[in-house]
């Protein structure tokens, strides 16, 4: 699943726009990963900040 | 906030706003929601815009002009740099934009002219009836409302969430979303009225990286690179650091700024029943410069023109909406979008060696007018070889 490191996010919505399953959504300045969400890893590729991490289930 | 508008916009960019400006003045009622707190910010963008296209949407004004550009600089992944310049002496030929006071004065137009604007209020889904788009439940402070409207207009940026909702694919392919990363920096030195553009796989893969001028010894310096180069280690931001760091070591990054930047197809349709889609949302940045100011005003005037014509006949099903699709496509606009977007795609497959004889052929050229048509134009009378690599482009050089 998809973790977001939050500290590093600079909210900028480049991966909400690559997503093929529309899984994020950004709130404002928080983004928000839903259910859709199939771990593809596509939005870890396009963010220029690196933010994004696809994570075993159980590194979570 | 009213129950119900003639026109609901989703988003308070320049697309956004000039729409509601021009919907406001032509009478209708007009509602813009932007779901962050103030508008302009933050900023996701080079701020670069020609000084003709500016013209076309508003009177220039110090206020929110950082700095008049003269010429532009192209620098060959092998150092070598092509000087272009207007023929006119001393003319300029566009502006680096203070976004946060443009898309500030833009909205307070949309406002004299009668718009309502809602701040921090997320359009959270589409109102859908028998098929239609018929506005918008939106979230504002712990509370959702429904607000109804005859047409919307899905100005959202490069995020275009409200479209996907309402059952348009808006997904940009990897390989063309331009993953970018900009620091606004002082201290440094620069040419004050000249904008720099460097080539180079080693530089900005399937990219470039830029050098736009925000006054004295201050610029915005940023890059794009294509999402399928970018990985870790080797992201926007990475190639950023290491560009600043050899060519601006005394320099300060006063903000710091990432973006998404399209540079694929527009949406094969930017309209359906009930709904507008314009500027970035509906893809229609610029697929060689990533420029996407103008286009974004263009496609929200049209799409304003079109809805209260719509409104008029009271047909605002996407076949009367669809004038507006057909409109921007026929526009220069629509086919510089398609003309650049091949030009992109023949640029990006060339190696370095490639870069560097093209941008040899042609050290210095005075255009009679500065505009990437002309510069591309020479670039083919110089090169005419390159025209067997790219002959679908012909046509539009002829």
């Amino acid at each position: 699943m998809l973790k977001v490191h939050r500290n590093i996010c600079g909210y900028c919505g480049c991966c909400v726009s690559v997503c093929p399953e529309g899984a994020l959504e950004l709130m404002d300045a928080y983004l928000e990963v839903s259910s859709a969400c199939t771990g593809c890893g596509i939005c870890t590729r396009a963010c220029p900040l690196g933010a994004l991490e696809v994570q075993d289930e159980g590194k979570v | 906030m009213k129950e119900r508008y003639d026109v609901l916009i989703i988003g308070s960019g320049p697309g956004g706003a000039i729409a509601a400006r021009t919907a406001a003045n032509a009478g209708l009622s007009v509602c813009i929601v932007e779901k962050r707190p103030a508008v302009g910010t933050p900023v996701r963008c080079a701020e670069g815009i020609g000084m003709d296209a500016l013209a076309e949407f508003i009177e220039p004004d110090p206020a929110w002009i950082s700095a008049e550009m003269a010429g532009a600089e192209i620098i060959a992944p092998d150092g070598t740099s092509m000087r272009l310049s207007s023929q006119m002496a001393g003319s300029k030929v566009g502006y680096i934009l203070e976004r946060k006071l443009f898309d500030r004065e833009l909205v307070k137009q949309a406002v004299a002219a009668g718009a309502d604007v809602f701040m921090k209020t997320r359009a959270a889904a589409p109102i859908l009836e028998d098929g239609y788009v018929c506005g918008a439940k939106l979230e504002h402070n712990g509370t959702v409302a429904d607000v109804r409207a005859a047409v919307t207009i899905a100005a959202d940026g490069v995020e275009s969430k409200f479209s996907r909702w309402c059952g348009i694919d808006t997904t940009v392919p990897l390989r063309e979303i331009m993953s970018s990363a900009q620091y606004l920096m002082t201290n440094i030195n620069i040419e004050p009225n000249i904008t720099v553009f460097y080539l180079g796989n080693t530089v900005a893969p399937e990219g470039y990286l830029w050098v736009f001028p925000k006054g004295d010894r201050m610029a915005n310096v940023g890059i794009g690179i294509s999402g399928r180069k970018s990985g870790d280690g080797h992201r926007a931001i990475d190639y950023l650091d290491t560009f600043v760091k050899a060519h601006f070591p005394e320099g300060k990054i006063i903000e710091s700024i990432v973006a998404g930047v399209s540079v694929c197809r527009p949406l094969e349709s930017t309209v359906a029943d009930g709904l507008i889609i314009v500027g970035d949302a509906a893809r229609v940045v610029d697929p060689l410069t990533g420029g996407g100011i103008y286009n974004a005003m263009f496609t929200g005037k049209l799409a304003a023109e079109t809805a209260v014509k719509c409104l008029k006949s009271g047909d605002v099903s996407k076949k009367a909406l669809m004038e507006y699709d057909q409109a921007w496509r026929a526009s220069k606009m629509g086919k510089t979008i398609e003309r650049n977007y091949k030009v992109k795609e023949y640029l990006i497959r060339q190696p370095d060696e490639k870069l560097n004889s093209l941008i040899r052929s042609v050290k210095e050229i005075d255009l009679a007018e500065m505009s990437t048509f002309n510069l591309i134009r020479e670039l083919v009378r110089r090169n005419p070889r390159i025209l067997l690599d790219f002959g679908a482009i012909k046509e539009f050089l002829a």
